[in-house]
């Protein structure tokens, strides 16, 4: 069996790497995506936690994890049909409206 | 010979969630995202939770994915490089799907002993129809409160959605 570290090191790979893309990129719906890896990151370990201690909470809660990325990417991309419809561009640098 | 999968799948997910960070323009971010999340459900056939792979491959990929590059394709943000040859993504995608077929298969004929039992849906079926069962089981009775919410989530999200994205009889006039 693989050991639950290999699991624990991938998915911390995976969430940096979607940390990492929310702070250096500029076109919002690449944000977005990023937003995506994080979630999935955080699903490998539940599920990979959910397979060692036997306990099938970790897979139930990965199902309404996912519910929450629907309901998050449904929002996220109508604010940000809205957005474009205002600015015209999807840049987060050109939205400074609130920035003090 | 499950470390060979981890090692394939593992690593698969490291590049192509580097991939989606480090490539500039958004579809073929979003199109190895799509890449990331077969080999995630890969992943999770590896730990027994086939009923959840099947739920990110047809959720995540199918609908979540299906609607970033609609946006993507709406908002028009590169003309240029927009378009590419397709096969290329279709035999990466198919990979994974292949891998994960062939480790339901051997799973399923090691621990019944005979494969029409193991492709049965019932109490008594395969690995597949276990896990769902349980998860159905669990799903329905210890987090059946939990599960009435994520519905309620669901509609204040489409709610939510068509009124942010609404046009305004006014401003649809004007353009």
């Amino acid at each position: 069996m693989i050991p639950i570290s290999y699991y624990l090191i991938l998915s911390g790979i995976v969430f940096l790497t979607g940390l990492v893309g929310v702070l250096i990129r500029r076109n919002i719906i690449a944000i977005l995506l990023s937003v995506e890896l994080m979630l999935n990151a955080t699903n490998i370990n539940f599920v990979a936690f959910s397979d060692h201690l036997q306990d099938l909470g970790g897979q139930v809660f990965v199902f309404f994890a996912l519910t929450v990325a629907a309901a998050e990417v449904a929002v996220g991309l109508a604010i940000i049909i809205a957005l474009h419809r205002s600015r015209s561009t999807i840049n987060v640098e050109e939205f400074n409206l609130l920035k003090w | 010979m499950s470390l060979v999968f981890f090692g394939y799948f593992g690593g698969m997910v490291a590049i192509t969630s580097m991939l989606v960070v480090a490539l500039r323009n958004p579809v073929y971010s979003a199109l190895s995202l799509l890449v990331m999340l077969f080999h995630v459900a890969g992943l999770f056939v590896i730990l027994h939770a086939e009923f959840l792979a099947a739920v990110q491959v047809i959720v995540y990929a199918g609908a979540i994915l299906v609607l970033y590059l609609f946006v993507v394709m709406l908002l028009n943000v590169k003309e240029d490089d927009r378009y590419h040859s397709q096969w290329r993504i279709a035999a990466v995608v198919c990979v994974p799907l292949v891998i994960e077929s062939i480790v339901l298969l051997s799973g399923g004929a090691g621990s019944t002993g005979h494969d029409s039992r193991s492709l049965e849906s019932g109490p008594h079926g395969g690995i597949a129809a276990d896990n769902t069962l349980a998860i159905g089981k669990t799903l329905f009775t210890t987090y059946l409160f939990p599960f009435e919410v994520a519905s309620l989530v669901l509609l204040v999200a489409m709610i939510g959605a068509i009124v942010l994205a609404k046009r305004d009889f006014s401003e649809s006039r004007e353009l």
